[in-house]
């Protein structure tokens, strides 16, 4: 019997949602053109199949998610994750947290930050650079907001242009939208094998 | 469409000539997938329980609450005499006395949200699609005010 998960890892759970996924079998057509289902790729997640309630957003959301994270440019995709991890502590979204710090260690092929982060949460001392792209995205991640001009200016002393720090905003922003439904739709499981 | 006419970057006071104008361009395709995302969620064509002035009112609420006064506006004028959606604190009756706090907790305390908070949504007749039709609806709204607010401040704005 695998069991909620309230601290914060590297080691991606499972997720469990709390309402009813779209059953498969039951798809309408649109939603199986939003989820992408075809005879040879058949494999949906839980959470794209809750998702699936609710086709006409799914269907623009996911290429506007890959668009942010991965489109080529502008900050580079290790420091868009730390965006996504600053956004996932602060809602306590257990489970992007997992997912996107675990993309930061292998994109950088180092766990010297996401071990900060993990072991001193918002008081990790990082490098002068990250630690400027995380108190940002912890602040614009707040409720109400809380960055300010000074904020956008430490980025700017620690040598971030104008590109990046839209790519910042937009990975930041995108994640408060996705922990408000990974962390209010579905728990983070700990994985059978580990209890 | 103009990316310079979505209302992302018209509500942020973002122009074409600016120098974050210029940045914004070069990811014109995700300024337009967002005014995609808002036509999606605000106005979508299976709407569910949340017809499109009850989401025009959510999201008013949503934007005035985390301090985006200029993104409650734009939603306000679209949510027709459901404007106690908007501004109420408390509201009786079912279901909306239920989801007025859910959509003040989604919003602003994500943190807090547990299992039982959507346990009480069903409680009081809430579908599961219409669960996740709120949610996308309080998730993209979260979203467009952290959008908004993190352009202005690039602008040089407060």
């Amino acid at each position: 019997m695998s069991k909620v998960l309230h601290k914060f890892t590297r080691k991606v759970p499972k997720w469990r949602p709390r309402v009813e996924p779209v059953k498969l079998d039951d798809a309408t057509p649109e939603q199986l053109d939003a989820l992408q289902v075809t005879p040879s790729n058949t494999k949906v997640s839980e959470y794209v199949l809750t998702l699936a309630h609710d086709v006409e957003s799914l269907k623009v959301r996911s290429p506007l998610f890959n668009a942010i994270m991965y489109d080529k440019g502008g900050m580079s995709r290790t420091e868009r994750e730390l965006g996504a991890i600053a956004a996932s502590m602060v809602n306590r979204c257990v489970y992007c947290a997992a997912v996107h710090a675990d993309r930061h260690a292998k994109l950088s092929n180092s766990t010297e930050v996401t071990d900060k982060l993990l072991a001193r949460g918002f008081h990790a001392e990082l490098s002068p650079r990250d630690a400027a792209i995380f108190n940002f995205a912890r602040k614009l991640s707040e409720s109400p907001p809380q960055a300010n001009a000074d904020d956008v200016e430490a980025l700017q002393k620690v040598g971030l242009k104008d590109d990046e720090i839209l790519d910042l905003i937009l990975s930041t922003s995108l994640f408060g939208w996705a922990n408000r439904l990974m962390h209010v739709l579905g728990d983070p499981m700990q994985p059978d094998e580990d209890v | 469409m103009s990316i310079f006419e979505t209302s992302t970057l018209v509500l942020s006071g973002i122009s074409a000539e600016s120098s974050v104008g210029e940045a914004t361009s070069t990811r014109s395709n995700i300024f337009e997938m967002t005014q995609l995302a808002e036509s999606a969620v605000l106005r979508p064509l299976d709407y569910g329980m949340f017809p499109h002035d009850v989401r025009a009112a959510l999201a008013c609420r949503i934007a005035a609450r985390a301090g985006e006064s200029r993104l409650a506006e734009y939603y306000a004028v679209s949510m027709g005499d459901k404007f106690n959606l908007a501004e109420s604190i408390m509201i009786e009756g079912e279901p909306e006395s239920t989801l007025i706090p859910f959509v003040d907790k989604a919003a602003h305390a994500t943190r807090d949200i547990v299992a039982e908070d959507i346990s009480k949504l069903k409680a009081v007749g809430v579908s599961d699609a219409d669960i996740v039709r709120l949610c996308e609806l309080i998730a993209f709204v979260s979203y467009q005010v952290r959008v908004t607010l993190g352009l202005r401040l690039m602008n040089g704005g407060a």
